[in-house]
């Protein structure tokens, strides 16, 4: 019982560091219809982002204070990462705007190859673990029976408080209505006066900012990172979109935490133990692929009037 | 009067395929100008050149004297054009309240709620359930609703693209009985109709467009006595 418990916790920190990676698969998908297979990359360079600020910028005196350093070193993850995924955009996507959808694809995958590479003039180890501090936030929590680092805690709060405070922004602010109208009708929406560029920048961006941020608090939580963590948990995180429904924000959160689960409460209990708990993913993303194309909470592919 | 929009010897193509040759003509401020055809005239890509979601191959868009044939689309709205597209395209997923809101998307002044409220009073329908999502409304209703989006941005030339098309005739007679009322209010309207009798009963000025071309013109009521006009459009003849 207390291992069953324990590793639902465990899924869910795992879920909620997968659903902040899938809210950009699936907005920038809403938007433009492109599965950016680089999105997990960006999720990497926000942690080397923030590996680099803490050995680079950060002077020795506050690396030990955790309220200080910390801070610093999400903001250096979301700065590396937005920058990334804005490039991204402006070099490799926009103009493809217009080109059939596979140009955008394979060019996401070229994306994220040269990324995982373009790591290592920074970091020229980074095909091998990289120590990533983790020091000032060593504490194991114990709620009942189960026990939790405090770093998984804190990507679980985070990861809810954020993808709230997304929902809220998309569903509530002008510049979000102005996301959705782009979603679901980008021609009309220009005739709204909307900008699209302005909104597919924002979407790369927020997207980018949230990967960020996940990357720094995965990277404090493992301890360690290295180029390739990027196309495994974006891996994770764009089978939980879609089982969530692609361009849906609350399915792709909800996916994530499936997903989380799967792979832990999997590894634990299905033959083959930890070493086929991949494989109980993949399951998973054929079966919703066969039965359910939508996701859970997506719409299903309509044709426009 | 002065001439809001002029547009002269357009010519749009999809590819290969042009679907306007050689279209011309005037709209003068405070007018009604309606724009008729049969199905696949041009009449539809000529509106979504003017709003620059198309681009013209040849010819020229003038709004207020000014060249705006190759601005992109999202700032044709705040040059004073607003357009009802055809087929309504409203925001389903979005509530009647959100729809009207986008409408205003490029207004910063502290009218919009104002401007909202009167949108209900003019279509009381909308007002009683703005909370809900537009795609459930009626087609007669989502057109109202997409007029209504059309004036948020207190355009100076409203271009209607077939608001009476799926509508029964009891709707599609309040639709231009607002059109009218819009005109009295001072907005200038580009209408573009199949139903050619209703349409240039309403217009100061028509114009028929042929295969791409403008072809005829004239104001409303004589192009309505018109004898082409009567064998082509109006099945006599």
């Amino acid at each position: 019982m207390t291992t069953l418990l324990q590793q639902i916790a465990n899924g869910i920190a795992l879920g909620a560091t997968i659903g902040l990676i899938a809210l950009g698969y699936t907005m920038v998908y809403g938007i433009i219809q492109l599965i950016n297979f680089a999105h997990g990359e960006v999720f990497m360079v926000g942690a080397f982002g923030g590996l680099a600020t803490y050995r680079w910028l950060l002077p020795e005196g506050i690396r030990g204070d955790w309220y200080l350093s910390l801070p610093l070193m999400l903001l250096g993850g979301v700065v590396v990462a937005v920058t990334v995924a804005l490039l991204m955009e402006r070099f490799a996507y926009r103009p493809l705007r217009n080109a059939p959808r596979l140009a955008p694809l394979i060019t996401a995958l070229g994306v994220s190859i040269v990324l995982q590479e373009a790591i290592r003039l920074w970091f020229p180890d980074a095909d091998a673990a990289q120590p990533f501090p983790k020091a000032f936030l060593d504490a194991q929590i114990k709620i009942g029976p189960i026990s939790l680092r405090a770093t998984q805690l804190l990507l679980i709060a985070v990861s809810i408080v954020l993808s709230v405070l997304l929902q809220t922004y998309v569903n509530r602010s002008k510049m979000g209505r102005a996301m959705r109208a782009t979603a679901q009708d980008p021609d009309t929406a220009r005739l709204m006066g909307i900008n699209p560029n302005r909104v597919i920048v924002l979407t790369f961006a927020i997207g980018a900012a949230l990967a960020g941020v996940a990357g720094v608090l995965y990277g404090i939580d493992i301890t360690n990172v290295d180029n390739a963590i990027g196309f495994q948990n974006g891996i994770f995180a764009f089978t939980a979109a879609v089982l969530g429904g692609i361009g849906s924000l609350r399915g792709a959160v909800i996916g994530a935490f499936v997903i989380g689960l799967i792979k832990t409460l999997g590894g634990q209990y299905m033959p083959g133990g930890t070493q086929y708990d991949y494989v109980w993913i993949f399951v998973v993303l054929i079966l919703v692929l066969v039965f359910r194309p939508q996701g859970l909470f997506g719409e299903a592919e309509r044709v426009r009037a | 009067m002065s001439r809001l929009l002029t547009v002269n010897g357009l010519s749009v193509a999809y590819g290969a395929i042009e679907a306007v040759r050689d279209v011309s003509f005037v709209v003068e401020e405070g007018q009604i100008v309606s724009l008729i055809g049969a199905n696949g005239a041009g009449k539809t890509t000529t509106l979504r050149t003017i709003s620059g979601l198309l681009r013209p191959r040849a010819g020229e868009i003038r709004f207020d004297g000014q060249r705006i044939d190759s601005l992109p689309a999202h700032t044709i709205l705040a040059k004073g054009i607003a357009q009802c597209p055809e087929g309504r395209r409203t925001f389903g997923r979005m509530t009647v309240e959100e729809n009207l809101q986008l409408g205003a998307y490029t207004r910063s002044d502290d009218k919009v709620e104002a401007d909202i409220r009167r949108v209900y009073e003019l279509f009381p329908v909308l007002g009683e359930r703005r909370q809900q999502k537009a795609g459930l409304f009626s087609g007669g209703e989502q057109q109202m609703l997409a007029i209504g989006r059309a004036m948020m941005s207190r355009p100076r030339l409203l271009m209607l693209d077939e608001p009476s098309m799926g509508l029964s005739p009891i709707m599609t007679q309040r639709i231009f009985d607002t059109i009218r009322e819009l005109q009295a209010q001072g907005t200038t309207i580009l209408l573009v109709e199949q139903n050619a009798l209703a349409a240039l009963a309403l217009s100061d000025r028509g114009y028929v467009i042929d295969l791409g071309a403008t072809t005829l013109e004239g104001p409303g009521p004589e192009l309505l006595a018109d004898t082409r006009v009567r064998e082509a459009y109006l099945g006599e003849g």
